[in-house]
């Protein structure tokens, strides 16, 4: 699994990148490097040399952006000769600072294949880097450029992200951007980048892949800079004419924010199935039950194993969600993709795709304009020791047992796969599982609905508890993708929730009148202690009232922090069934219990030793 | 190293020259030819002796295909069109006559300078499609990006000898740009509507003109002297013609394109690599 994400283009697990701690500092990181670094510190590295080792891959020597690699790359690495760069602080069609240069060679550029340089080279050989970056052109030559003033970000909320979303509309980013952010808009399908390469309108429901940085902050100085070499135009000109406001700018950068998730999503490895005890299994795509169901991250990356490989994936990800009734297991799968496939709009697109990324593989695809494809993995039999098939579909030994669903055709069907390219459809008779789809604003929700015990034999027995494993392949027909050419998961774990047991319903009574009465007696012996201590007489027998004292506070504390043991154990049970609520609710009573437990104990200990 | 001088040697004499042509005065008398080094002397023409070129741009052969334009999804800029419109790569006229041609004086005025035009030259967003699909502009001289549309346009330009631009346009509104280098021809697309593109031509001098749908072309005013004219068009790519004007005279120009030419490559500014003449090498450091 380690291997796939690792080798996934999209820099996916930099999930700190945009940490506020982590800008401050490399703000200052960066501010002292540019003060301190002494110019003649900088002189002693070869920038050229450093470039030839680490960029030349992908840049080319010449700087052209037409290194070896850069045929498997989509955007295609920057062609520095044309000093047009993406990341400024500068207005459309200036030149970047040196400071945006380095911020880009230091954090990469998200989304694409140009990984951040920050732990891997020197500062100053990053500095020589910029240096040398700038020889590729006349035009770093003239006056170093000015950055422009961006003023404040102005404070988010609620106001802000709805004047955003009218600002949105009213300079119509929805054109390239769609109206839910999806990269769906009608002029999508027709964009270029400066060198004639097609070009996404990104989604804006994946900050964390935003080119220039997904930030309040950098959203804003895109949509005043532009991203150069791009269809993504300044919007500079519309604040300067009047058309808008700068705060109404700020605001939009606000509302693109909100599209996102407040966090980059987060890859869990095990997916729960809820059980609905009193709710029917959904059956559409649009039930209610989908917007509570939790949400599950799985990132896809192209398929660069087997041949013909495939280096530009769409799908960069699919959501899972899944609940079962006892009977039936459903799972819903949704991922961005602009087009429902094949899409005559889009052919052309495809096929340029298809052209720039000019495969040598045999079998490469020549078009595009086939249909969109999801495939969900599982094994085709449960191992003892969770030994999991091939991840791409299988082999011969360990084969893996595949529900597939294509946008031309209706419904879903079941497979058995000993690897990619092989699945063979099980007949009719052994099919069992169902599928509903829907297209709307640039994402696919496909339904899975299947029997989690079919009766067959050789089928896969879904059985409540137990960890499955579950992988994803996703196959965009109209950016050029078939076959083996597609996106995938590596895999993952299915938990079906269990039904909650009875005890996790009675206990907390049973709990809460046993701390109630170990509480009285805990007060009772002090009081009763307390009461003989005052008697002269009676010193030998308040001694012993102490200790009794002593014994039950003692006791009662150990029982407490028992019972608290015990709601940490409700707790998880009711986590990883699923029940999220009696998860929270027992962790509640259980750190309240062992609070009460610990207070017991020590307060106990005080109250007898000041005693003697 | 010693290249390298020199390659920023030349590029000083350039901006120098610049400078020079923005501040000094003019003679008013005839260019100075031959004294290349010297400032030009602006505002060198005196009416009383200068000459025209004028002339036809033709076509003959078969006339490509040019597919209709489906603007379908905005029907404010299709209710703008009569007819169905069509892309404007080729547009030819009556009596064979070459559209969208760009023509201009290419050599002869080396030695003289002109002041910068104090009105824009204006390339109007209308109904989905620029007007004029090929623009000429001095250099320095304001180019008024117009939207008239009231719809998202985006003005990406992309020259190669000057630095480019994308201004995005939501709304009815002017926007000003100039170019400061001469430079035939900069690129100009909007990437909202795929089909809209146009061409500027930047020259540092008042002498450039764009073919009508007859072909007629005219270079009015120009000192006496010897001169290339050179014609680009988009598709067919560039001719050019040597002329003498004389004191009052009208030279005459002939570019007759062909089908032939089609496909050939069309220049689109010049190598700008002053580092690296030879395209893309690296400097040798």
């Amino acid at each position: 699994m380690s291997v796939l994400q690792s080798s996934s283009p999209n820099g996916l697990s930099k999930k700190l990148r945009f940490s506020p701690q982590r800008v401050v500092l490399r703000a200052l990181l960066l501010g002292a490097s540019l003060l301190v670094v002494p110019g003649d510190l900088i002189a002693q590295v070869d920038g050229q040399a450093v470039y030839d080792q680490w960029c030349a891959g992908c840049h080319g020597e010449d700087g052209a952006g037409a290194g070896p690699a850069a045929n498997t790359m989509l955007p295609r690495p920057r062609d520095f000769t044309l000093a047009l760069y993406q990341v400024r602080t500068t207005s459309s069609g200036e030149l970047p600072t040196d400071a945006d240069i380095l911020k880009v060679i230091n954090e990469g550029m998200p989304g694409t294949a140009m990984p951040g340089w920050e732990e891997v080279l020197t500062e100053a050989e990053r500095l020589a880097l910029v240096d040398y970056l700038k020889t590729f052109s006349r035009f770093f030559q003239g006056d170093p450029p000015t950055p422009l003033d961006f003023g404040r970000a102005t404070s988010g909320g609620e106001d802000a992200i709805a004047r955003g979303e009218e600002v949105y509309q009213s300079v119509e980013c929805w054109r390239c951007h769609g109206q839910q952010g999806r990269g769906d808009g009608e002029s999508a399908p027709t964009l270029n980048d400066d060198a004639g390469f097609p070009i996404f309108a990104a989604d804006l429901t994946e900050n964390w892949r935003f080119n220039g940085g997904g930030e309040v902050e950098e959203i804003y100085r895109v949509l005043r800079t532009g991203l150069d070499g791009t269809p993504m135009a300044t919007f500079s000109d519309i604040v300067d004419a009047g058309v808008i406001t700068n705060e109404d700018l700020w605001s939009l950068a606000h509302y693109v924010r909100s599209l996102s998730p407040e966090e980059e999503p987060s890859v869990e490895e095990v997916v729960t199935a809820q059980l609905l005890t009193d709710t029917p299994l959904p059956q559409t795509v649009e039930d209610v039950i989908w917007e509570e169901a939790e949400r599950f991250y799985v990132p896809l990356a192209g398929q660069i194993v087997v041949q013909p490989r495939w280096f530009n994936p769409r799908v960069d990800a699919v959501w899972v969600q899944a609940v079962h009734d006892g009977r039936e297991l459903a799972l819903l799968v949704s991922w961005g993709d602009p087009s429902e496939s094949p899409d005559t709009l889009w052919t052309d697109f495809g096929g340029q795709v298809v052209t720039t990324m000019g495969s040598e593989d045999e079998g490469a695809a020549t078009g595009s304009g086939t249909a969109d494809q999801l495939v969900v993995q599982f094994p085709q039999q449960l191992s003892e020791g969770q030994e999991r098939p091939y991840f791409l579909q299988g082999d011969t030994r360990r084969p893996a047992y595949t529900w597939t669903w294509q946008s031309d055709i209706a419904g879903a069907f079941e497979s058995i796969a000993r690897g990619m390219g092989t699945a063979a459809r099980q007949p009719d008779s052994e099919q069992h599982v169902r599928a509903t789809a829907q297209h709307a604003d640039g994402q696919w929700k496909v339904l899975f609905v299947r029997p989690l015990d079919t009766g067959g034999e050789e089928d896969l027995a879904l059985t409540a508890g137990q960890a499955v494993p579950m992988a994803f392949q996703a196959w965009d027909g109209d950016n050029g993708e078939s076959g083996s050419q597609g996106a995938v998961s590596t895999w993952y774990f299915l938990v079906l929730g269990q039904p909650t047991p009875v005890a996790v319903y009675v206990a907390p009574p049973i709990a809460l009148a046993l701390t109630l009465l170990f509480g009285l007696l805990v007060v009772r012996q002090a009081q009763v202690g307390s009461g003989m201590w005052r008697e002269p007489d009676a010193a030998a027998r308040a001694k012993r009232a102490v200790k009794r004292t002593q014994l039950a506070g003692m006791a009662v504390g150990v029982i407490w922090l028992g019972m608290a043991f015990g709601s940490y154990q409700n707790s998880r049970t009711g986590w990883e069934a699923g029940h999220a609520d009696l998860g929270f609710w027992w962790a509640i009573i259980g750190g309240l219990l062992a609070i009460a437990g610990l207070g017991a104990l020590i307060g106990t200990w005080i109250h007898t030793r000041t005693s003697k | 190293m010693i290249e390298r001088f020199s390659e920023l040697r030349n590029t000083a004499l350039l901006v120098s020259v610049f400078v020079i042509a923005g501040c000094g005065g003019g003679d008013g008398g005839g260019g100075d030819a031959g004294a290349a080094d010297a400032a030009p002397a602006e505002s060198p023409v005196d009416a009383a002796t200068a000459g025209n070129v004028a002339g036809m741009v033709t076509f003959s052969g078969t006339a490509p295909m040019m597919a209709e334009i489906n603007m379908g999804s905005e029907a404010t800029c299709a209710a703008k069109h009569s007819t169905t419109p069509t892309e404007e790569g080729f547009v030819g006229g009556e009596n064979g006559g070459l559209a969208n041609v760009f023509v201009y004086v290419k050599e002869g005025l080396e030695s003289l300078s002109f002041p910068t035009p104090t009105s824009a030259a204006v390339l109007n967003q209308d109904g989905c499609v620029y007007r004029p699909h090929v623009l000429g502009a001095q250099v320095g001289q304001d180019i008024t990006l117009r939207n008239s549309d009231g719809l998202l346009h985006n003005i990406n330009a992309s020259p190669t000898e000057n630095r480019g631009f994308n201004v995005s346009q939501p709304v009815n509104m002017d926007t000003n740009r100039s170019f400061p280098v001469a430079e035939v021809m900069v690129p100009v697309r909007c990437d909202v509507h795929g089909w809209m593109n146009s061409y500027i031509g930047v020259v540092d001098h008042p002498y450039f003109a764009v073919s009508g749908s007859d072909g007629s072309v005219s270079l009015d005013g120009l000192p006496p002297g010897d001169y290339v004219i050179e014609a680009w068009h988009e598709q067919l790519g560039t001719m050019t013609s040597n002329v003498t004007v004389t004191t009052g005279g009208t030279a005459e120009i002939s570019f007759e394109f062909t089908e032939a030419m089609a496909g050939s490559p069309v220049p689109m500014g010049e190598p700008i690599d002053l580092l690296h003449p030879d395209g893309h090498q690296a400097v040798d450091h």
